[in-house]
This record gives C-alpha cells, structure tokens and sequence, in this order.
C-alpha cells in the first residue's frame, strides 16, 4: 500500500445548498403568486415600526399580507406585527445571525401561499451576515436610520450591494441629530451606483405614501394581479451567488 | 459571525467527497473568497480551524485565494480591477458602475488528498 498525494476538484458554491433551496423557495413562491420583500437593517433601524405601518396599509388597500419575523431570541417583535391584524410568524434563530432559506421554508408549513399578494420577511437586525443568503425573495430592501451616520453605506457595501432599494427611515429626527442628507446619498450612491433610495418616517407619516406606491408596483407586476405571463424565476434579484 | 457555520458547511462538503472516495486523508481544503460575498477571511480562517477538531479534517489547511471585484466600465468598454469596495467607480476614467463581474465568489474549488493506493503486482 502506498499514499498518493493530489489535487481533487471540487468547484461548488459553499453555500449551494442554501442557493438551490432559495431557487426552489422562488419557485414556490411565484406558483403561488405571492411577491416576497425581505427586510435587512441594523437594529434598532425601525424595521418592525416600518413593518407594522405597512402591513396595515397595505391591508386597507386590499392586499392579503403576511409576515415572517426573525429574532435572535424574543417574540415581541412578532406581537407588534400582530397588531396590524396580518398573520405574522416569529422565526427565533437562537444564537444564529442570520435568516437562511431552510429557516423560511420551514416557517411556511401552516401558509396557503396561495392566499397571499405579498410576504414579507423581516431578518434579524445585522449588517453582515444576512447579505450571503438567498432567501428566496424578489425583492430586498436595506433600511438606514438618520441616526446611523451618513457614512453606513461606506462601513457596509455588501449589504447595500446586494439590496435593491435603500430606505431612509425616521426621516422625523434629521434635523435633530444634524443629518446630512446630501452625504447619505453620496455614500449610497458610491457603493451601489444607481440604487433607488426613498425617504420616510415610519412615525409621522412623511414620506410613506410614496414608498406604498413603490410597493403597490412592485406587488401589482406580478402575473396573479396583473394576468402577465410568468416572468424568469429570479428575474428582478440581482443577488444570487 | 456566520463564518463558523460557513466553515461547517466546507467541512460537510469535503467529508462526503472523501466518503465518496472510499476514504482519504485531507490535507487542505483550497476556497476562491471575494470580498463582496460578505464573509470575512481571518474569522473563516480562525472558524475553520476550531471547527475541524474532531472530524477528519483535522489538521487539515484552508487555503483561501483572494478574488478581486471586478467590474465592467460601459465607457471604456472594459473589466477593471476596483480600487476599493467603498467606491463603485472605473479606476481609469472614473465612471461610476454597478456592473459586478466578479468579487462575490464563495467558492469550493479544490482538496488536496492523499488516497491508499494499492501496491502494483509485480
């Protein structure tokens, strides 16, 4: 018996399982014809508020809304949500960062997807982590509070490079905590040239009623409502490693 | 901190390779790591290394290639190497681009093993 040393190839994506679990997810997702919007943020960027507001609006409007909420180790983010009436579920991750597509997957046992317009899915508050998974959503949204410091963007570029769209939120305190306006949307802009970024706060309203619209257009794309023909799976996110 | 769970997954991978082969010792474990795949090389590499006690690639390396983000200038009409992940612009002219070509890699690429061969019959 001898020993042989070499070089195997291996070429897969470390995180395939994960990837090929998150294609399936959209899948499922676009069968069912529910648009699915993930929420990533520090915490304490007011994502829950955000969430609540609109999912109640949303409500009003006649979309049938629902909510997955990811939380390292309490379920009151889940009892907020419930307020606006939507069925919400709390996905608690333990010491885990980070939503990943089993983690969803699994939350949607007791769903009709079929009932719903729209999903949203609220990962825990982190700027890092949730960026490396794919969790199956067509669209995700990074919030960045005025009290964050214009420079976020420039101390997190992967998070807002693997975002769609950039909320401003509680837009309420600018004044008050001095923020410059101008130089957040320069940092943003620097790190994912082009991205749409909206201003609002969740509190006094401001702004709300043009991120509904967003929303309201991004859902309405969709074949269910619109009666298009199914578009690619995967189509409008850019994100899949 | 999600590299410790990353290094789990590699070693998940390369044990079912090396059962796949009827059994190997793993000397190193080679991973393509851009830097947009928002993992970080010293936490993975520290990750790794606690993380492999106990299973058959113990003692076994990480050699991580770094891959650089590249993007595509639709002004010069050409990949360039970007200077810095905080600013998405072509190094040459300038021109801002969101066009990512590569950096965001995650990648598995190789293992070096050394398998029992059986001695030839002479």
């Amino acid at each position: 018996m001898s020993t042989h040393p070499r070089l195997v190839e291996v070429r897969q994506n470390v995180l395939k399982q994960n990837d090929v679990l998150a294609r399936s997810l959209r899948q499922r997702f676009e069968a069912a014809g529910v648009y699915v919007i993930s929420l990533v943020s520090s915490p304490g960027s007011g994502k829950t508020t955000l969430l609540e507001k609109t999912l109640t609006q949303l409500r009003v409007c006649g979309y049938r809304v629902a909510a997955l909420v990811g939380d390292l180790a309490t379920e009151n983010d889940a009892a907020r949500l419930a307020r606006s009436q939507a069925p919400v579920k709390q996905i608690i991750t333990g010491t885990v960062c980070h939503l990943d597509a089993d983690m969803v997957e699994r939350s949607l046992d007791e769903w009709k997807l079929s009932d719903l317009d729209c999903l949203f899915i609220e990962n825990v508050g982190n700027m890092v982590c949730p960026s490396s998974y794919d969790l199956g959503e067509n669209l995700r949204i990074v919030l960045m509070s005025v009290t964050e410091g214009e420079d976020k963007p420039l101390k997190y570029p992967t998070i807002f490079n693997t975002a769609d769209v950039a909320l401003l939120t509680k837009m309420d305190l600018a004044m008050a905590v001095e923020f410059d306006l101008i130089a957040a949307r320069e940092s943003i802009q620097s790190v994912r040239p082009g991205m749409q970024v909206l201003e609002l706060s969740a509190k006094t309203s401001e702004g709300m009623d043009e991120y509904l619209r967003f929303l309201e257009a991004r859902i309405g794309t969709r074949p269910a409502l619109a009666g298009a023909s199914i578009p690619a799976v995967g189509g409008d996110f850019p994100f899949i490693i | 901190m999600h590299e410790l769970s990353i290094a789990l997954s590699m070693i998940e991978m390369a044990t079912a390779e090396v059962e796949r082969r009827g059994g190997a010792q793993v000397n190193a474990l080679h991973l393509k790591l851009g830097p947009l795949s928002g993992v970080v090389k010293d936490a993975l590499m520290f990750s790794y290394e606690v993380a492999c006690q106990g299973t058959l690639l113990e003692g076994s390396q990480l050699v991580i290639e770094d891959v650089p983000v590249v993007i595509y200038c639709a002004e010069c009409q050409a990949e360039r190497e970007l200077e810095s992940i905080q600013r998405f612009c072509c190094p040459v002219c300038g021109e801002l681009t969101a066009d990512v070509v590569s950096g965001k890699e995650l990648e598995f690429v190789a293992m070096e093993i050394e398998e029992r061969e059986p001695a030839v019959a002479l």
